[in-house]
């Protein structure tokens, strides 16, 4: 140390008056959103692996309707499709193995060991990848529409707002229970990553609507709340997207917001569960290195 | 006043899953009968080789695992019913952690951190850099932290430790893997931080006998999961003023077994350690007399002495005192076992 007078100051007590109750946990869910929304863009990668690789599987889905002569609006809903798509695989290998990977690094401990709410972190965690997501998700959709000369005729904003919102949030509580599943079932979570990721994309209907389905097939699939968030926002931008909903918008907003509720509410509840867990059986928390 | 630290036949058992899943659990003692206290403003070690149980106690004691038996106070709150209380008065550092995010600034995983814990931002920044350069990252704080070696990004840990000012602060072998001046730095650092202000306490872990010799006001000798001795570092030595202490440099052994000097009369203990040259005994005896027994059984085993050196005691000694072998050996039987 070569200033004295630093270190004299560094030694004295701070007696600092420390956030707490919410105003920590809203500290936390920002601080913990900060490596996911300004780290994560210094990687620059992801303008090749989150928008030209997903934009190559859009573009060959809009060649394939157009030589079949399918309905013009198809072309949009693939590109929307191409959109959401980002958030799903954000939340699949982003969110769900997050915890997982915090543990091999060591900071789940210190997350744990710190006086803030582990939901804060997580709910960081989707914030952070929610608007980082946001921006690929937009990039595609703008360059799609570019490409394909895509025209929108917005039904209602509100609408459009809030079912986008309520999707995100279901979808991202999703992920949050993901997160303590994968956790607990450790290693194997990679297994189950690479098998929901395909089987996803055809059920949540990415790239058609999943009206084309058997009742019974879609509800099922509705489960995963991008599959009704696509489809009210589907229903909500193209003139004929009403046609080819599934159900009724207000319906779709209904489900959405129940999706929300218990998603959230699980994934609360398995948080709470998978650290009364570390600390009784002192595994979870343990990293490899 | 109340105690920073205290422990109460304080337990703890792992169950660990055999090869297959269908086996039946074993069991791993960690922690048995384990009594401590540990004053406020008290710099407290705790020293014993690796597996001794070092990191489970701090692991207790930080609210990260549960004991299995006994009971653990850290300020006076109890550790499994106080877990979130506690949490906003202790911080913890361990060596050669690598938290954080790659992809950050040291200054943004380091502010990252401090939110955890409230720090007002301006305050946390502050802090930040004041203590990078204090151990010698200051021109660092715009580097990303995977860019870091493992020495610098110990310094990191190191600051994010004590940026926060906690009321307790558990250091687990927080030395590791720094070069010589930079521990040393941190070293006289720990030791001005707890002097400061009588509420602070820092319990610190480690393997190096000569940092918990220099930095500890008491010393806690860990090994098996038992509590061996618990006193200042002089009085531990003092346990061996009546003995005298030898190390002698040797030619190689010549197939030699320890066994055969450690039965000689008046020999307590006998630890060896291959060196370049040779071997490195070092002997525990019971007075002088007994020397000459040894100088005797070396030479009649064509063995040529070196280098012969009557030294004081140091906290290696006692642990060898207590365990009957060195805390190298130790950990070489642990790893072999």
């Amino acid at each position: 140390m070569q200033n004295p007078q630093i270190e004299a100051r560094l030694l004295a007590p701070t007696n600092y008056r420390r956030s707490r109750g919410a105003w920590l946990f809203l500290k936390t869910v920002v601080a913990r959103a900060y490596p996911r929304i300004i780290g994560q863009q210094r990687e620059k990668s992801w303008v090749f692996f989150d928008i030209f690789l997903p934009m190559l599987a859009v573009s060959a889905y809009v060649f394939v309707y157009r030589a079949i002569g399918a309905p013009e609006e198809y072309v949009g809903f693939v590109v929307m499709g191409g959109a959401m798509t980002a958030f799903w695989m954000n939340v699949l290998w982003s969110m769900s193995s997050q915890l997982y990977w915090e543990k091999e690094q060591g900071n789940l401990a210190l997350y744990i060991m710190a006086p803030n709410s582990m939901m804060a972190i997580l709910l960081g965690m989707a914030l952070g990848g929610m608007v980082a997501t946001s921006l690929r998700a937009l990039a595609i959709t703008l360059l799609g529409s570019w490409l394909f000369h895509i025209s929108y005729q917005v039904a209602s904003f509100t609408q459009l707002f809030l079912v986008f919102l309520l999707a995100m949030v279901a979808l991202y509580g999703m992920g949050m229970l993901f997160a303590s599943l994968f956790l607990l079932l450790s290693r194997e979570a990679w297994h189950l990553s690479n098998l929901a990721q395909e089987p996803v994309y055809l059920f949540s209907g990415f790239y058609f609507p999943i009206k084309n389905f058997q009742f019974w097939v879609a509800a099922i699939a509705s489960v995963i709340p991008l599959t009704l968030g696509l489809d009210a926002m589907r229903q909500l931008v193209f003139p004929s997207g009403a046609a080819l909903g599934f159900l009724s918008v207000s319906t779709e907003i209904l489900i959405l917001a129940l999706l929300c509720v218990v998603f959230v509410a699980a994934a609360k509840f398995l948080l709470d569960y998978m650290e009364r867990l570390a600390i009784r059986e002192g595994r979870l928390t343990e990293s490899r290195r | 006043m109340e105690l920073a630290i205290k422990t109460e036949h304080l337990g703890r058992i792992y169950k660990l899953r055999g090869g297959k899943k269908k086996d039946t659990p074993k069991q791993l003692v960690a922690l048995e009968d384990v009594n401590l206290e540990v004053q406020p403003g008290e710099l407290f070690g705790l020293l014993g080789p690796n597996g001794a149980g070092k990191t489970t106690l701090i692991k207790i004691l930080t609210t990260l695992l549960a004991p299995s038996s006994g009971r653990a106070w850290v300020t006076g709150l109890d550790v499994t019913q106080a877990p979130h209380k506690i949490r906003e008065r202790i911080n913890m550092v361990s060596g050669g952690e690598s938290s954080g995010y790659g992809l950050l600034t040291v200054r943004e995983n380091l502010w990252m951190f401090s939110q955890f814990y409230g720090m007002p931002s301006r305050l946390a920044n502050q802090r930040i850099k004041e203590l990078l350069e204090m151990v010698g990252l200051g021109d660092r704080v715009h580097t990303k932290s995977s860019d870091l070696s493992t020495g610098l990004r110990q310094k990191m840990n190191i600051v994010r430790g004590f940026m926060t000012d906690p009321q307790v602060l558990f250091l687990d072998e927080p030395t590791l893997g720094l070069d010589v001046g930079a521990a040393r730095d941190v070293r006289r650092f720990i030791r001005r931080w707890v002097d400061e202000d009588e509420r602070r306490t820092l319990l610190l872990t480690t393997h190096y006998m000569v940092e918990a010799d220099e930095l500890c006001d008491r010393v806690a000798i860990i090994n098996q999961g038992r509590v061996l001795a618990c006193d200042t570092p002089s009085n531990l030595k003092r346990r061996l003023q009546r003995e005298a202490l030898f190390r002698i440099e040797v030619s190689p052994l010549n197939g030699a077994r320890l066994e055969t000097f450690a039965q000689l009369p008046g020999v307590k203990k006998t630890t060896c350690q291959s060196t370049e040259s040779g071997a490195e005994l070092n002997l525990i005896l019971e007075s002088d007399d007994a020397l000459s027994g040894v100088i005797a059984a070396l030479t009649s085993n064509d063995i040529h002495i070196m280098n012969l050196e009557k030294r004081a005691a140091s906290l290696e000694d006692v642990f060898v005192d207590l365990v009957g072998r060195s805390m190298q050996e130790v950990e070489g039987a642990e790893s072999t076992d």
